[in-house]
């Protein structure tokens, strides 16, 4: 890489802070490479008082490694795109407060490791619109026109919540039925998308019953919910609080297991269907 | 050269925000295949960053919402500027465009009685927001998201392939629209993860890029918004309506700086929130202007008592229009008066309970413990003004949102100009993305169909594309030897520049100056170059996009010179009052040279030539809505006559 | 081209982890710099400890009765070698045949309500299984179906096992009650015992009242919420408890615990139970 750093070598943005004598020095290591291999590069660079790690990714941009990789939009934490990890863990870089880590610390920034890898810190996620595209869309109940539709907040309540979801897919990086066994990524549709799944079969309004789709039963059929052994961190890495597993994963067992292991409906379904 | 991958389609999208969803849906719907191109990944779109809710007269709340009371809301929001035929159609049209989204599975809040849940917005006379908490713009984007995916799997069933006539192409950037004659032909983009390019043949083609607010330092907006669209549209030799109408939020974050430009949202002052300066002075009782002189407290004791007591008081002066409230902290924080990090103080700590705070803004208390490791609470927050929305763009036809001048060429939402004249209202945005959104794939859709023949892509512009978007990478010094200079310093001087020069508050002297440094910029930004390889490089990315906002600030700056009054989002120093006479008048903004491109203009006549035109006049019977004195402020002598 | 949606795996999807071919090549299983092995470990320590202390307590067979005290591990007996209580919980439902301890055969309740217990299920998966040890920390097993196949797939039916601790939580109630006698089975009276008791049916209702598949049968089944006020209202009451499923979980695992230690000491006459009146 060549020494091509131009007019301005410390264009901070933040030279106010330099004043307040909060700067500081950090030691981070940056994963950079593609596909073909790479390696965690050591950079030091400036901090100031209040900033997020991906402050400190742009100012490496800016001065350092003008071709360093990295996906981000809204930086406050609404749209989901800069999910990386940090120290190992699962986060959004525009929520991670530099203030939380020691100013000796080494802070490491990987891109995400469930994923295959683009260009430094940003992987392919097609994995998950593939996913979103095999969960049945909303179907409108066939009686209702526009403007027709009447809800009560309770019953829209537990959707919303799940709609809260600003697809960082943190929770489909942590969950290791895919993150350690990338053979289930063809099984499993992931927390993110399970999680879809109950969002609709709660839905007040939706009509897949009357399509014959049952979404109670392909839960489990289609979309792996059995993969799922309930260990929480999906909720754990959410950055918007949703309690994936109480609210959507485990409900959405409890009413595959009405369908399927309920002996009593089991045995009603062999009854009625004989005689067909 | 010439090897780039070409693929035809009849309607290509740019942006895959509000807008350019909801005509990537319609276009599709009306049968038309239908590409969408977009920077971002697909569902990432600035739309999500929308909170209050979209505007529609349901009537769910009060039941004496009608589209009427709307239009006439938009229209003395946007001082009387408006397309008024756009706003008579946005009025009308908005709130089937809500139950719409409903039907494609959205869940907005809901009233006692099951229906859409409305909110009170400032300017809006009853409760008209349809909202999700405040997060209504995500439910936005996730909605036609799904709708599309929706739509993708109907595709899957009947062809076997799920993008067989609906296909987004994420994270990919248009450069060029590409021109049959005076006809659009398509577009020429590049893939940000390889660099590869790729040309779409398209007889339509549908600018949905949002904003222009990354030109500026202080913005509430993502780096997306580099007015791509604007810029687009004016290299096709379409004209921009109206560009220096930029709104400015009075209070955005300014701490730390990770977040400055973060919006702070109007409820804080609603609720009890008050500006002070750094002698702890609550200093709007000094800014009030003598026409709301009668409308605003004249004492803290009068404004505190009107919490309690709206009836018998009047109401204190930290919630007057947004215009006055962001020149009154500019004008403090300029006399020396500001915050340590340039702002001033809006302290809720002293007025509430920390308990009802935490209850009444939940959003607010996380964001600034989350974010900034303030305790609202506890403490007072730093705002200050922040670049929030262009309400110029895009001049085009109201009812079809079709391109003056460009066949082909469509446009909508916050890049199409007109809708919200010189200032927009809260929860205006997202019905504009849906109702246009719609408009525009819909004609771009029959547009299309109506084409006897594909148009041809020219060679000659393909390789001239590729040549520009190649430059970075060879880039030229004055001599042999120089260094070449480096984009994200290039970037940084043009956002100060804006800021200063051509933001908030506006002088002749300073706009000028600030012509000659974009000129300046331009040149140098010739020089942009970066490192590495066309592999999802951020350098290149940003390098291209020098391009469309120095075109775009050029195109601010000029028209703000020219407009010598204050209206709306724009504010003269040199010119403070609102003059009838411009009411009419439009600016229109044009490349000067449209055969040469951009970058080979003279530096001192720069790229962009200004006209004035007179709008249409009002509709009477829409004029009929309104009470002849409130006319006798808005309009000119000879307008009332007619 | 690769510009749409789909994923474009360029080394195929043979199996593996976080070091598979189209991942980042980082050799490190995890690069977590914090103490996520503590969590695991504390878990699987605490678990551990339960299962020596109640195997023990299972099998000896012996100071489980003092009036008025039953331990909860033997509680109802229904063996015909139980101690006899007065008015206790003791039928003789198992004949004289069965020879062993009699609180291997109502163990087997609580025992399966937990073990499928969706916390303990967490819990143990992460603490003895190591799937995963902790997130985002790579787990040590080449394969995985989780709760797709036999056995693990029978975990399905903790709701049955949550039908059966009910009576059996109302049997450790019907001895709560019991415990205001005193040795002479007099009424009115309550020793330090009973304290011990109340606190531990308390934390034995809360714990099986907050299970996931209760919170669904009451409520969570539900399409409409609003044409069923009051499951709704039992709905959101669970809900709540169930939000401190885990809480419940350790805390009624060591009060059931405590309270047959308790009963222990007293049986065996290590220590006499004060009477408080």
């Amino acid at each position: 890489m060549s020494t091509s750093t131009t007019s301005g070598t410390d264009s901070d943005s933040g030279s106010a802070a330099g004043a307040d004598g909060a700067a500081y020095d950090a030691r981070f290591r940056v994963w950079r490479g593609d596909v073909e291999g790479g390696d965690l590069k050591d950079f030091t660079v400036r901090v100031n008082e209040g900033e997020v790690v991906l402050d400190i990714i742009h100012r490496l941009q800016a001065t350092q490694a003008p071709d360093l990789a990295v996906r981000w939009n809204c930086k406050a934490g609404k749209c989901g795109s800069c999910s990386a990890e940090i120290n190992g863990r699962p986060r959004l870089m525009c929520m991670t407060r530099m203030s939380v880590f020691e100013r000796d610390d080494v802070i490491t920034v990987t891109p995400l490791r469930a994923f295959p890898v683009v260009r430094d810190l940003v992987t392919d996620v097609g994995f998950n619109y593939t996913k979103a595209r095999e969960v049945p869309a909303f179907v409108p109940p066939k009686d209702l026109g526009p403007g027709e539709y009447r809800m009560m907040q309770e019953d829209v309540d537990r959707s919303q919540e799940f709609r809260k979801c600003i697809e960082c897919f943190l929770c489909q990086d942590t969950c290791h039925v895919v993150r350690d066994h990338e053979e289930n990524k063809t099984a499993f549709a992931g927390p993110r998308f399970l999680m879809r799944v109950a969002e609709l079969d709660m839905h007040p309004l939706d009509a897949a019953a009357s399509t014959g789709l049952d979404r109670k039963a392909t839960a489990q059929e289609e979309h792996g919910l059995g993969f799922c052994n309930i260990t929480k961190c999906c909720t754990e890495v959410c950055p918007e609080g949703i309690r994936i597993t109480d609210n959507a994963l485990i409900p959405l067992k409890e009413r595959a297991v009405d369908r399927k292991y309920d002996p009593l409906v089991w045995l009603g379904n062999k009854i009625r269907r004989r005689p067909t | 050269m010439s090897q780039v991958e070409r693929q035809q389609w009849d309607v290509v999208v740019v942006g895959a925000g509000g807008a350019g969803l909801r005509a990537a849906i319609e276009a599709r719907e009306q049968g038309a295949r239908t590409a969408v191109i977009c920077k971002s990944l697909f569902g990432k779109a600035h739309t999500v960053m929308a909170e209050g809710g979209i505007a529609a007269s349901m009537g769910n709340v009060n039941s004496g919402d009608n589209w009427q009371v709307h239009f006439r809301d938009t229209l003395r929001g946007g001082k009387f500027l408006n397309q008024w035929r756009m706003a008579e159609l946005h009025a009308r049209e908005a709130p089937d465009r809500v139950w719409e989204l409903e039907t494609w599975g959205a869940l907005f809040d809901r009233t006692k009685d099951g229906r859409i849940s409305q909110r009170n917005f400032g300017g809006h006379e009853y409760p008209r927001l349809a909202h999700v908490g405040d997060r209504t713009g995500l439910e936005l984007i996730r909605t036609l998201q799904q709708k599309i995916v929706a739509l993708q799997q109907e595709d899957e069933r009947e062809f076997g392939d799920h993008e067989a006539r609906l296909k987004v192409f994420q994270e990919c950037t248009v450069t060029r629209v590409l021109k049959d004659g005076e006809q659009v032909s398509g577009a020429f983009c590049y893939e940000r993860e390889s660099g590869r390019f790729f040309v779409i043949e398209a007889p339509s083609v549908v600018l949905a890029t949002g904003g222009i607010g990354k030109s500026f330092k202080v913005t509430s907006n993502s780096w997306e918004y580099t007015g791509d669209g604007h810029a687009l549209a004016l290299l096709a030799g379409a004209p921009l309506l109206n560009m220096e109408f930029v709104q400015f939020h009075p209070t955005g974050m300014v701490w730390p700086p990770s977040v400055k430009g973060i919006l702070v949202t109007e409820s804080v002052r609603g609720d009890g929130g008050v500006l002070r300066n750094s002698e702890g002075k609550r200093f709007m009782f000094d800014y009030i202007p003598d026409v709301f002189k009668e409308k605003y407290a004249e004492s803290e004791q009068e404004g505190d008592r009107w919490y309690e007591d709206p009836d018998n008081n009047r109401r204190p002066p930290e919630l007057l229009p947004r215009d006055e409230v962001a020149r009154a902290i500019n004008s403090e924080v300029k006399a020396g008066r500001g915050s340590p990090h340039g702002g001033v103080f809006l302290d809720v700590s002293t007025r509430m309970p920390a308990e009802v705070i935490r209850r009444r803004l939940p959003s607010m208390y996380h964001q600034f413990k989350e974010l900034a490791d303030v305790d609202i609470t506890a403490e007072a927050m730093e705002v200050g003004p922040t670049c929030h929305y262009v309400m110029g763009g895009i001049a085009v036809e109201s009812d079809t949102a079709a391109a003056r001048g460009v066949p082909g060429l469509f446009a909508a939402g916050e890049v199409a100009g007109g809708m919200h004249g010189s200032n927009r209202l809260g929860g205006n945005s997202l019905s504009d993305l849906l109702v246009f959104g719609r408009r525009a794939g819909l004609h771009a859709a029959r547009y299309a169909g109506e084409q006897d023949a594909a148009p041809v892509v020219d060679e000659a512009q393909v390789d001239a594309a590729a040549a520009e978007a190649l430059r970075p990478f060879s880039a030229e010094g004055p001599e042999a030897g120089a260094t070449p200079e480096n984009p994200y310093t290039l970037h940084q001087e043009l956002q100060q520049t804006m800021n200063d020069l051509v933001g908030i508050i506006r002088r002749e002297g300073e706009m000028a100056e600030a012509l000659d440094k974009l000129a300046d910029l331009r040149l140098r930004a010739r020089r942009a170059g970066v490192e590495g390889h066309r592999q999802f490089n951020p350098g290149w990315h940003l390098a291209l996009d020098l391009r469309n906002m120095l075109l775009v600030s050029e195109c601010v700056a000029r028209a703000a010179l020219e407009r010598t009054e204050s209206r709306g989002g724009h504010t003269r120093e040199d010119h403070p009052g609102m003059d009838r006479d411009w009411r009419r008048l439009n600016l229109l903004c044009q490349l000067a040279d449209p055969t040469g491109g951009s970058a080979v203009t003279d530096p001192a006549r720069g790229q962009i030539d200004l006209t004035r035109v007179t709008t249409d006049p009002i509709r009477p019977d829409l004029l009929a809505l309104f009470d002849k004195e409130e006319l006798v402020k808005y309009l000119a002598e000879e307008e009332l006559y007619e | 081209m690769a510009t749409g949606t789909e994923p474009h795996l360029k080394k195929g999807t043979a199996p593996g982890g976080v070091r598979h071919g189209t991942r980042a090549a980082i050799t490190a299983a995890h690069l977590r710099t914090d103490r996520w092995w503590l969590q695991p470990a504390a878990t699987a320590a605490g678990l551990f400890a339960f299962v020596v202390y109640s195997t023990w307590r299972a099998f000896a067979n012996a100071d489980y009765y003092e009036a008025p005290y039953v331990s909860p591990f033997y509680s109802p007996c229904i063996a015909d070698n139980c101690e006899p209580m007065k008015n206790g919980p003791n039928w003789e439902i198992f004949g004289s045949w069965w020879g062993l301890s009699p609180a291997l055969l109502i163990l087997i309740f609580p025992l399966g309500f937990r073990l499928t217990c969706y916390y303990y299920r967490k819990a143990y998966y992460r603490g003895f299984w190591a799937s995963p040890p902790a997130c985002a920390v790579a787990e040590p097993h080449a394969k995985y179906t989780g709760e797709t196949r036999f056995p693990l797939i029978l975990q399905n039916i903790h709701r049955y096992f949550f039908y059966a601790a009910v009576p059996v939580a109302g049997i450790l109630t019907y001895d709560t009650v019991l415990s205001f006698r005193n040795e002479d089975y007099e009424w009115g009276h309550m020793g330090l015992g009973t304290l011990v008791f109340l606190v531990n049916i308390t934390l034995i209702w809360a714990y099986t009242l907050s299970c996931h598949s209760c919170r669904h049968i009451v409520g969570g089944k539900l399409k409409h919420f609003s044409k069923h006020p009051v499951r709704y209202r039992m709905w959101r009451w669970v809900g709540w408890l169930n939000g401190r499923h885990m809480l419940l979980a350790w805390a009624s695992l060591i009060s059931v615990a405590v309270a047959d230690f308790y009963v222990y000491l007293i049986a065996s006459g290590a220590f006499d139970d004060p009477t408080l009146f």
